[in-house]
């Protein structure tokens, strides 16, 4: 019984963790109908940014993963600005293949750059420590990326929907045009977005250096399992996201623990195969 | 005759290269109501969304209270006082009443004067404040309507452009809806209709213009485009 709660727990946790990466794809699918391949990238380039930031100058993943916010939130506006905004009204797979080419140029730069070696930060405040709640044993970092995620998720999720901005969001998602004639400037709300889904990635990524190595392809799974997440929980929609990223996580690790390691992403990707085959548009699609 | 509010200069516009509007100028002084009229395809939206800034002559001006605004965006033109409620609502479906209506205000950012314009449009249309927390799209289409044109007044703009507003209601709902128009148009706000249903539009308006194919074929008072022969016979079936 220790270990099943154990292996649940666990799993949980990694699926906040995939919650978070989802939730910034799923914002800017669901604004402006564009899926970022280059998202697992953004978070690549968080990780790399807090690795170096704490093996150079000693700061740790906690401060870092601000900073590393702020910085993926520019790195994303950025991308909207000179590589989306030119795939407006274009074919969808414009931007599908123009984020795709992205994320090869920021994968192949990080590799050239920095070497396919692993990289882990040693010594940091959170690095290693657990501690034993009820015969489960947590792991500190593990649930403090956790915790951020949720509340990050929730801040995100009131925002949207609770404030004026946020329907300015919503309504530039629903028709952009409208949107325009009401003041909204829908450029500056794309940038807004991209931005968003940007930060969301870049706080994982900053805390992530310390338990999980750094490599140019970590970013390619986060990117393939935050699809799968999105398109589980129904394009758009953020509680959706999280039921599905939250799923995947146990399934991820019960298959990985009760079955075999290498299972894991068979469970996961069938699970997803399964789920669109019964609801197309997701759980929580419209 | 006080200096016009609204001065459309000989306007060519169209869609990817192609003009559907050839050469078209209107005036537009402070306090009227004027209406365009039109058959379908005529260019009468086009000539809307052109003025409101969703899309630029290519050749041409457009001035409001005397400036250019031809190349002006439709988010900056509604900060100066142009409001334009588009043809088939195109209310944000899945928010409700009221944040429709919010959004209508979002140049203004002085809660406060929020307020008031809710409250000035709850007065105009009552039906709307009992539904303010109903979601857009379970609305009727007569309701619907309302709703786009108090949305569309929430900036308490200078000149309300009203694109067909007829569209779909049931001719009780039509005579209603016009009733509200001419409400607005006495608190002093400046109206440029545009209607296919001819003869109720220029019942209400002081001047009207006749457009087809892009070009205006007739101009004057309501009362002369009434009585005109050509007007009755080509869009009131007399
Ligand atoms: N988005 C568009 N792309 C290409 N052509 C368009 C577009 N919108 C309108 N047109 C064309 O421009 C012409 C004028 O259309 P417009 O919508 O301005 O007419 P209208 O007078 O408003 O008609 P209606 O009474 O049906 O609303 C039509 O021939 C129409 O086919
Ligand atoms: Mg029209």
């Amino acid at each position: 019984m220790a270990t099943f709660l154990q292996v649940a727990f666990d799993g949980l946790l990694n699926g906040l963790l995939y919650a978070l990466v989802a939730a910034g794809l799923s914002l800017i699918w669901g604004v402006m109908d564009v899926i970022n391949f280059a998202h697992g990238e953004f978070l690549m380039i968080a990780m790399y940014f807090s690795y170096w930031l704490g093996f150079i100058w000693k700061i740790d993943p906690i401060i870092s993963s601000v900073a590393g916010g702020a910085f993926v939130f520019i790195v994303g506006a950025l991308t909207y600005r000179l590589v989306i905004r030119r795939t407006i009204g274009k074919s969808a797979m414009s931007a599908l293949l123009a984020t795709f080419g992205l994320s090869m140029l920021i994968k192949n730069i990080c590799l050239n750059r920095f070497s396919p070696n692993f990289r882990l930060l040693q010594d940091t405040l959170l690095g290693g420590k657990t501690f034993n709640l009820a015969g489960i044993i947590i792991p500190v970092p593990q649930l403090v990326i956790g915790l951020v995620a949720l509340a990050l998720l929730f801040v995100v999720y009131r925002l949207v929907k609770k404030t004026r901005l946020g329907w300015a969001i919503q309504a530039t998602a629903m028709d952009k045009e409208a949107a325009e004639l009401m003041g909204i400037n829908t450029e500056r709300i794309y940038l807004l977005v991209f931005g968003l889904g940007g930060a969301c990635v870049g706080i994982a990524g900053g805390l992530l250096p310390s338990y999980l190595a750094v490599h140019p392809e970590v970013g390619a799974l986060f990117s393939l399992i935050a699809f799968v997440c999105v398109a589980m929980g129904g394009f758009g929609s953020i509680p959706g996201a999280l039921l599905a990223s939250l799923l995947i996580g146990l399934v991820e690790a019960f298959a990985g623990f009760y079955i075999a390691p290498v299972f894991k992403y068979v469970a996961v990707f069938g699970l997803y195969l399964v789920v669109v085959m019964v609801r197309p548009r997701g759980l929580f699609g419209w | 005759m006080a200096d016009p509010i609204l001065e459309v200069q000989d306007i060519h516009c169209g869609y990817d290269g192609v003009p559907v509007i050839h050469g078209i100028s209107l005036e537009v002084t402070p306090g009227e109501l004027v209406a365009i009229v039109g058959a379908n395809g005529a260019g009468k939206t086009t000539t809307m969304k052109t003025i409101a800034g969703l899309m630029h002559p290519f050749s041409g001006s457009i001035h409001f209270e005397g400036r250019d605004i031809s190349r002006m965006k439709a988010h900056e033109t509604i900060r100066l006082g142009v409001s334009y409620v588009p043809e088939g609502r195109r209310l944000f479906s899945k928010l409700t009443i009221q944040e429709n209506l919010e959004l209508g205000a979002f140049t203004k950012n002085d809660r406060r004067e929020i307020g008031q314009s809710l409250e000035q449009v709850f007065e105009l249309f009552p039906k709307l404040y009992d539904r303010r927390t109903q979601v857009a799209e379970t609305m009727s289409g007569g309701e619907q309507q309302m709703v786009a044109i108090a949305r569309g007044l929430m900036s308490s703009p200078r000149l309300l452009l009203l694109d067909e507003l007829s569209l779909g209601l049931m001719p009780s709902l039509v005579e209603k809806v016009m009733e509200a128009v001419i409400s607005i148009n006495r608190t002093g706000v400046t109206v440029l209709l545009v209607e296919q249903m001819v003869q109720e539009a220029l019942e209400i308006a002081d001047r009207g213009y006749v457009i087809q194919t892009g070009k205006i074929v007739q101009q004057g008072t309501a009362r002369e485009l009434l009585d005109s022969p050509e007007v009755r016979k080509a869009y009131m079936g007399m």
